[in-house]
């Protein structure tokens, strides 16, 4: 809570050894470098993508070319460009949704660790509800009632995402509470607000930010399915779920694979990265051995 | 004993812990962890206060600096009733008020400095100014003998003493009056003990503190303390001077303690005093009518009497007039040899 | 033990009720859920005639409770397009989901099993590699595109499987072609599951054989094998059985896409076209059944956790 100025003097902080340990994990590390790349080249599709997505640029479904790398879709649109564009939209449909989840998540997970009581009993009861319901069926009915489109899925999946945070945050800090740092600091009359912000939550980071990953390579695969079913991205914006949508005719399985193949893919080696990478977050953060090295 | 008032004073504090479960939920049971507990402590003064693991010193200590509330009775500072005072009106008290915990790596949070973790509390309170802060967790690390360069390592840089150090420091920070040491040592290698016990009498000489000192151990308490109070299952059943307690306890268990203090005489032939027999009674069921069940320590004494179960005695001095207080009828009635504090 | 599961049904009961609050929630932002339940037969003029008798001019709360009664009933009102009874409509679908669900999710313990133990008895070799790095394929994998890679390969390229449905059309064959349209539906599941469990079941046997019991039982001469077997297994299912009720929403979530992309009659299926329809007293009562589905699942893991596990309390 207290902001103090920038120090000269220094040593090696907590970040400083997970990164160490990070690099470590040669794979995951490969792994981060390749989503790094590709979130970059999602971030500059604007700049590097060979076509307007939506700019019907050559013939209907035409194989890959020189000039169209990836082919066209059923409409003549580039589908390299429209692929760069669709993963754009879906790390983003994913990030926001995480980054929403996430604070719900971490702010009722406090409360609810830190006071106990009724306040505990009534927020793990909402939680207990929220779990129960399906989770693609509840992302199902509330895109069926608020009308489908990007924002409203970011919306959706980050409301309905939270309860696993939310138990892993009050799961830490009710160990916490027991702490004696901050039993030090209650006695030595901090507020709450500092107490919850600045000591409990930093040392829930770790586990939450491992979490996150998990949560995140869950909501690209929701919005995946969602827009493959037709209730998350609308056409013509371009969304690997919904790239994918367009594909489930017959003959374009059968005999036009650069339509769904490189949507497919790309989906599976983003999932896959996040999901190596937070592996090996998992490694680097484990509290067991972070101060031995 | 002169009459002044008192620094900090307990007066019939309990602490019951419920234990509760059932299909619908409800105090089963309850542990008195802490059961009629009265002592005071004089400005300047060290008690002690021993007894073995699970007595309920701790949850004394916990109580005096307001980290939970007493069941029923009261703590005292300087005269004002803490106990039931909300956090928010605690005010200057709460910072008067410190402790140190037996767990030094657990009482330093891992993701801060040492900078932080002694300037934060100080800022908070306004009591440095933001540029002089610096220089105050300088001089807080010299007066704890860690040098100044600490100030930018991270808890899990520093050895089991220096962290205890830091923790002092923090206490420090605050400028209490009384600080709480709760088996300050107990983790630490002897080697190490000594240096800690050592500079907690220095910082008490110089800045005039108040300590009330929990150790399960006698061998360290008496070390510290001026005077020291013995505790049993949620009791005390002996209070004395330090010298005192340790040449003639009176009570059958502080003998027992005293016993189990090494002795480097070699000429030494004491008997060793072997605790037999079950800790009984701490918890109890609720709704039960409250009654006596006599003398706690009557499963383990070697000198119980049937009659020790009639009464639940209590603390008297050993003899008219004497600061020795022991909570044994078998020790009063005992002609003491000698003199008493 | 009888008291903790009595117990256990108790502490279930304020979260159905929550869950007929929410669902209740959710509906009132469609229209009264109330008026729904009226039937097929009732005209907007006689609706709005009825809607004194049915209590549409009651507060909120006297509404929801008309409506639970109704519920409670068994009348969860009336498909908007088909007309039919949705009781009688989520009851002919129940089955084919429920099958589908319960042979993938043994399925998939069949693989994740041996594989875990595998794993955890051969760490950080070549094959423990493999394995994991399979199982995160498993898990990265979206299911719609595995069933398109699926059918792409099995029915178009090879020509021995189905792409979709429950049984052939215009044919009774039995039990037979029931089961050869599963195949790939069933395939789908389990490698989603099975990408979790087998993780899941790794570490947990990562974990048993670093306990100092299993050590001692080493040390005395006892076979690697028969240690894994006697000691360690019977420990490592407790975790295992957690596994089982956290992922009963997701298997039941997975069945929607699936039985979508192959036209497999279930659940899933009938709430998917209920959406596309916009027929809410259909996706409102599916929603019900599984939540009630989820609850139940939830329930016999903890008493199964309970029968399993010697050191759990009871009070």
């Amino acid at each position: 809570m207290i902001q103090l100025k920038k120090r000269a003097w220094s040593s090696e902080s907590f970040g400083h050894i997970v990164w160490r340990r990070f690099r470590a994990h040669r794979f995951s590390f490969f792994c981060l470098i390749l989503l790094a790349a590709l979130t970059l080249s999602a971030i500059l599709a604007p700049v590097i993508a060979p076509h307007d997505p939506n700019e019907i640029a050559g013939m209907f479904s035409a194989a890959p070319t020189a000039e169209f790398p990836l082919g066209t879709d059923q409409i003549g649109r580039d589908e390299l460009s429209r692929l760069l564009y669709a993963a754009r939209v879906s790390l983003l449909v994913g990030f926001l949704a995480t980054v929403i989840s996430t604070a719900i998540g971490v702010v009722l997970g406090l409360l609810s660790g830190y006071f106990g009581g009724w306040v505990d009993m009534v927020i793990m009861r909402f939680t207990d509800m929220v779990m129960s319901f399906p989770y693609i069926l509840l992302v199902l009915v509330a895109a069926a009632i608020f009308r489908p489109g990007m924002w409203n899925i970011i919306l959706i999946l980050g409301f309905v995402d939270w309860p696993g945070v939310a138990r892993l945050v009050r799961g830490s800090t009710l160990s916490l509470r027991e702490s004696n740092f901050v039993k030090s600091s209650v006695v030595a009359g901090m507020s709450k607000a500092h107490i919850l912000f600045s000591e409990i939550l930093p040392n829930t980071t770790a586990p939450i930010l491992i979490y996150a990953t998990l949560v995140l390579a869950m909501s690209m695969l929701d919005e995946a399915a969602l827009s493959f079913l037709g209730m998350g991205v609308q056409p013509p914006m371009p969304s690997l779920g919904n790239m994918l949508n367009g594909a489930q005719s017959l003959t374009i399985l059968t005999s036009k694979p650069w339509l769904w193949l490189p949507p497919g893919l790309m989906i599976v080696v983003l999932v896959m990265c996040i999901n190596f990478v937070g592996d090996a977050l998992r490694d680097a953060m484990d509290p067991t051995s972070i101060h031995r090295t | 004993m002169a009459d002044q008032q008192p620094i900090l004073s307990v007066e019939h504090l309990k602490k019951y812990y419920p234990i509760r479960g059932g299909i619908i939920p409800h105090t089963l049971m309850q542990v008195k962890a802490v059961d009629d507990v009265s002592f005071s402590i004089r400005e300047g003064e060290t008690l002690g206060l021993v007894g073995e693991s699970g007595c309920g010193k701790s949850t004394v200590g916990r109580q005096i600096v307001a980290l939970e509330r007493p069941t029923s009775g009261r703590v005292r500072y300087r005269g004002v009733v803490i106990s039931s005072l909300p956090e928010r009106k605690l005010g200057p008290i709460r910072t008067s008020l410190q402790m140190i915990f037996q767990d030094s790596y657990s009482s330093l949070n891992p993701r801060k400095r040492v900078f932080d973790i002694l300037a934060e509390p100080m800022l908070y309170h306004k009591m440095v100014a933001r540029a002089d802060a610096d220089a105050e967790v300088e001089r807080l690390l010299g007066l704890v003998g860690l040098p100044k360069d600490s100030k930018g390592r991270y808890p899990h840089e520093f050895s089991g003493g220096q962290r205890q150090r830091i923790c002092i420091a923090r206490a420090l920070s605050l400028r209490p009056r009384l600080i709480v040491c709760d088996e300050p040592v107990s983790s630490l290698d002897v080697s190490i003990q000594a240096q800690i016990l050592n500079l907690l009498r220095r910082l008490q000489k110089e800045l005039g503190l108040t300590y009330l000192f929990i150790g399960h151990g006698l061998g360290a308490v008496h070390y510290v303390s001026d005077r020291i109070a013995v505790m049993y299952l949620g009791r005390i059943v002996e209070v004395a001077k330090a010298h005192e307690l340790f040449a003639h306890p009176a009570h059958p268990y502080s003998q027992a303690l005293c016993a189990a203090v090494p002795n480097p005489d070699p000429d030494d032939r004491r008997e060793p005093l072997v605790l037999k027999g079950e800790v009984g009674w701490q918890v109890e069921k609720t709704g039960k009518r409250e009654q006596s069940r006599g003398c706690r320590f009557y499963p383990r004494c070697r000198m119980a009497k049937p009659s020790c179960l009639g009464r639940d005695p209590a603390l008297e001095p050993v003899s008219p007039g004497s600061g020795h207080l022991v909570a044994c009828p078998f020790a009063v009635s005992r002609e003491t040899p000698g003199k008493d504090g | 033990m009888w008291k903790y599961i009595a117990k256990r049904i108790l502490i279930s009961i304020p979260v159905l009720i929550g869950i007929t609050v929410i669902d209740y929630f959710l509906m009132s932002l469609a229209g009264s859920p109330l008026s729904m339940m009226a039937g097929p037969r009732a005209s907007k003029a006689a609706l709005a005639a009825k809607g004194a008798q049915l209590g549409l001019d009651k507060p909120v709360l006297v509404q929801y409770f008309l409506w639970l009664s109704q519920i409670l009933a068994g009348n969860f009102g009336y498909s908007i397009k088909g007309k039919e009874a949705v009781s009688s409509l989520i009851a002919s679908h129940l089955g084919p989901t429920l099958l589908l669900m319960g042979v993938s999710l043994l399925l998939s313990m069949v693989v994740a099993v041996p594989g875990g133990i595998y794993s955890a008895t051969h760490q950080s070799k070549k094959g423990d590699y493999i394995l994991m790095g399979l199982s995160y394929l498993g898990n990265s994998i979206p299911s719609f595109f595995l069933a398109m890679m699926l059918i792409f390969v099995f029915t178009v390229r090879l020509n021995w499987l189905p792409s979709g449905g429950m049984a052939t059309l215009g044919a009774d064959l039995g039990g037979g072609d029931v089961a050869v349209h599963m195949v790939m539906p069933v395939i789908v599941l389990t490698v989603s599951m099975a990408g979790t469990n087998i993780r899941y079941i790794r570490s947990a046997v990562l974990e048993i054989l670093q306990q100092d019991y299993l050590r001692t039982a080493r040390a005395k001469g006892i076979g690697r094998f028969k240690v894994i077997n006697k000691h360690a297994l019977r420990n490592a299912m407790i975790p295992v059985i957690t596994v089982f009720g956290m992922e009963i929403p997701t298997l039941f979530g997975g069945a929607i896409i699936v039985e979508q992309v192959f036209s497999w009659p279930g659940l899933g299926l009938l709430t998917m076209s209920a959406i596309v329809n916009r027929d809410y007293p259909v996706i409102m009562g599916v929603s019900l059944v599984a939540a009630l589905v989820v609850l139940l699942g939830n329930l016999l893991t903890d008493v199964l956790y309970a029968v399993v596990d010697p050191t759990i309390q009871y009070h």
